[in-house]
């Protein structure tokens, strides 16, 4: 075959690629494989009305009052990073999704899985921030589980944390109420927390040390919901970054959206990290940010809202909900033109190309 | 293909006889290998790719290059509205 | 970031597209051949700022695209030995081989490792000297210095338990194929600018004498490549054909010397199949006799893979800028970054994933 001069046309393809038949990590990610796994197996089991909507939380009326209703599970490894361990990011992940439904949190429950030889010095630490965080959140942790497993069996520890909180009436938030004419509304700069574990495994230094944004937003939201400005939907951009959280609203309420590049808040040191390594920040987790939905006219004092809290100081407009090609999330980069914010497949992958 | 960023290398080391700097991309530092710069000094900037400082930035290079990129960017020239039907793809 | 943020300013970037504009009276078709400059292209949207007469496609730039699937499948088949740790650059670990891929061979228990240097590659297997490290090492002639760099150390302080799976492609005898085939439309070439750091400009000066076609070195930025793209439309509208080096902050005619010894010094030239184009000769690198102790595929005797290779995709058509990934029948039908039917959708680089994450909402109309 190498000596006759090949058409370019005679080369052949590929073998395609097999379905897999079982979880990889990618599963895991927050993106397009999450979505997969979650529409293929576990709405199916689970199928109603209330979970349909995929929220971060439930919202149901019990008697007189509404309730907001979730759960996360916290696997992260190291238990340790700069900005917090998984004791503190336990409570934080939680009451953010109870508030992203502007329900004020009250009760957390806590089951704990430790792996056999974890140190009592190393639980002993973890559960004091997780105090810490319970107490500056205003939530009680009134129930809770412990179980033990074989060394091997999960890192160190692992923490699953149920919350319940209560909605005020009249307020519907859901990813399904976004509008053409909307604008978004992020809290502040973006891939704080993915980098500052990153570069715990990777060895990176910063100038300045880089801590992840863990935080409980609660009270944040709540200077928002003073306002009585219409919020649509907030989500809080943790693993597939801000992306997956402004596609899920895009697919969930049908419509387009259009981000301006220049627009998105983001650290040096974050940009230098995703620069050298080959990730987009917009993929990159966050745990103390979070994303609106707002009425057109709310936008400015919305904004003006969120820059007067701690949790908000950088806090921008970052794009417009549209009617064009629903589902679509694209961005104008600061060349003026435009390109599609895609939900990534699996866990973005530092590349060498 | 090729990822490769430019860095300012801080300072210089000998590790196990191998010649490595820590590098700094815009507020993070990483020790980069420079073996294949053995001309190069702190303050010096060098393009980096899986580790490895594989050139070193030429700076009177980039600043007379640059001038003249500069100058084009002044004129503010009327650019054609943006072509929907998608420039560069054969119809 | 210097040199970094200056080569994205906009106003310049406009400048060298209306001067683009300005100059392109004719239809001409331009290739880049790098997957980094293909990625620029269509994460800053930059063909939505070039006339319609200056065509721009998508060359074999792309390494983890066309590394060979038995490549893969020797991979995949390490990864599965208990006494293996197989260490791997990220782009590589969800490449589809005929069977699976590494990914999946971590989910099923493989010991896979991601890595972002062949430097942590040697670190890994200094700790655990009980396991066999094997480190995938793939690239084209920029990243061949840092692999070689990797199997050297290990050759000098005795590390018995590393070893490379190399597979290396080099990018002119790709572009010398492309430019000898019948079917080719390519007019003029931006060359690699990193693979040109390293290796220098003089390999591209035999092109543009042989073939006379115009070659600018371009760098990664969009003002990089506007720029490149404009050199290029100048040579061609006077009819001219010669060498430019858009990329000199970084380049120079020569290249970096010391990188290119160390090549020398561990890899020797050899016939290299590229995934979806065939045999190219004396168009990739293997591991010298002197380091047989660390080359995998002599070390492991691993059995002769054939593989069939089924004619789904198009691949090897985008590869060679013949097609564009919307001209296949399965593009984001049944070829999906989730579902890849080949390469080019499967690396970030790929010209399939660019146009699919990128551009999809040109094409949707």
């Amino acid at each position: 075959m190498s000596s006759e001069t090949k058409t370019i046309a005679s080369f052949t393809c590929p073998v395609p690629a097999p379905a897999g038949d079982r979880v990889v990590l990618g599963h895991g990610s927050g993106g397009t494989l999450s979505a997969d796994l979650l529409h293929r197996f576990f709405l199916p089991a689970f199928a109603n009305p209330t979970l349909s909507r995929l929220d971060d939380q439930a919202i149901f009326s019990v008697g007189h009052s509404r309730l907001a209703f979730t759960t996360d599970s916290f696997v992260v490894k190291p238990l340790f990073f700069p900005g917090g361990n998984i004791g503190s990011l336990a409570v934080h992940g939680t009451v953010n999704d109870l508030a992203m439904g502007g329900a004020k949190p009250l009760f957390l429950s806590a089951a704990f899985i430790l792996e056999e030889g974890l140190p009592f010095e190393t639980l002993g630490r973890i559960l004091e921030s997780f105090r810490g965080a319970a107490v500056e959140a205003g939530v009680e942790v009134v129930t809770g589980d412990t179980k033990v497993v074989e060394k091997g069996g999960c890192d160190g520890m692992f923490i699953n944390t149920s919350g319940i909180g209560v909605v005020p009436e009249g307020l519907h938030l859901s990813a399904n109420q976004a509008r053409p004419g909307d604008r978004i509304l992020l809290s502040g700069s973006i891939g704080e927390h993915g980098i500052a574990i990153l570069a715990l495994r990777e060895g990176l230094e910063f100038e300045s040390p880089l801590e992840s944004d863990s935080a409980a937003l609660h009270s944040l939201v709540a200077a928002m919901l003073e306002t009585r400005g219409q919020i649509r939907c907030m989500r809080d951009p943790t693993r597939g970054g801000l992306s997956s959280a402004l596609n899920e609203i895009a697919a969930s309420s049908h419509v387009g959206m259009t981000l301006e590049e220049r627009a998105i808040p983001l650290r040096e040191e974050v940009r230098g990290a995703c620069e050298m390594l080959g990730l987009d920040p917009l993929y990159v987790a966050n745990e103390g940010k979070l994303v609106a939905i707002v009425a057109p006219g709310a936008a400015e004092i919305l904004l003006q809202a969120m820059r007067q809290h701690p949790l908000g100081r950088q806090a921008d407009i970052i794009g417009t909900v549209t009617g064009d090609d629903p589902g679509l999330v694209v961005m104008r980069t600061p060349l003026g033109t435009t390109r599609i914010v895609d939900m990534l497949a699996g866990d973005q992958l530092p590349r060498i190309c | 293909m090729c990822l490769a960023i430019p860095g300012k290398v801080l300072d210089v080391s000998e590790d196990h006889g191998v010649r490595s700097g820590r590098v700094e991309f815009g507020g993070i530092v990483r020790t980069v290998c420079l073996d294949f710069v053995p001309e190069t000094q702190a303050g010096d900037y060098v393009v980096v790719h899986v580790g490895f400082a594989i050139s070193r930035v030429d700076r009177e290079e980039a600043e007379r290059t640059y001038e003249a990129l500069e100058a084009m960017g002044l004129l503010d020239l009327e650019l054609p509205p943006p072509d929907n039907g998608g420039s560069g793809d054969a119809e | 970031m210097k040199y970094l943020d200056e080569y994205r300013d906009d106003r310049i970037a406009r400048g060298l597209a209306a001067e683009i504009h300005e100059r392109a009276t004719r239809h001409w078709v331009l290739m880049e051949i790098c997957g980094g400059q293909t990625h620029t292209i269509m994460r800053y949207g930059l063909d939505e700022l070039l006339p319609r007469q200056v065509e721009l496609v998508h060359g074999p730039g792309c390494p983890v695209c066309v590394t060979p699937l038995e490549t893969i499948d020797r991979a995949v088949q390490l990864a599965g030995r208990p006494d293996v740790t197989m260490v791997s650059y990220g782009d590589m670990l969800r490449v589809p081989g005929s069977a699976s891929d590494l990914l999946n061979a971590k989910a099923r228990g493989a010991d896979v490792r991601l890595v972002y240097s062949p430097l942590e590659a040697l670190k890994i297997a200094r700790a655990n000297p009980k396991r066999k490290v094997v480190f995938l090492a793939i690239g084209f002639e920029t990243t061949a210095p840092a692999n070689a760099m990797a199997v050297w150390q290990a050759h000098r302080e005795g590390l018995a338990n590393f070893f490379m799976l190399a597979s290396h492609v080099l990018v002119p005898p790709a572009i010398r194929l492309l430019l000898q085939s019948p079917d080719n439309r390519v007019q003029a070439f931006i060359a690699p600018g990193h693979v040109c750091a390293v290796m220098g400009c003089r390999q591209y000066e035999d092109l543009v004498r042989e073939f006379r076609v115009p070659i600018v070195v371009g760098g990664f930025e969009p003002v990089d490549v506007l720029e490149a793209i404009l050199m290029l439309v100048k040579q061609l509208e006077r009819g001219e054909s010669k060498l430019e080096n858009q990329y000199a902050r970084a380049v120079s005619r020569l290249g970096n010397l010391p990188a290119q010894q160390m090549v020398e010094r561990v890899f020797e030239v050899a016939d290299q199949k590229w995934r979806g184009i065939g045999e190219i000769p004396q168009s990739g690198l293997r591991i010298r006799p002197e380091f047989a102790a660390h080359d995998a595929e002599k070390v492991f005797g691993m059995a002769e893979l054939h593989v069939e290779e089924s004619p789904e995709c198009i691949s090897a058509q985008v590869l060679k800028g013949l097609k564009k990934p919307t001209d296949c029948p399965a593009f984001a039908t049944r070829c999906t970054p989730e579902n890849p039917l080949g390469a080019p959708m499967v690396s970030a680089e790929g010209a399939c994933a660019a146009y699919y994450r990128y551009r999809r909402h040109k094409v949707l109309v």
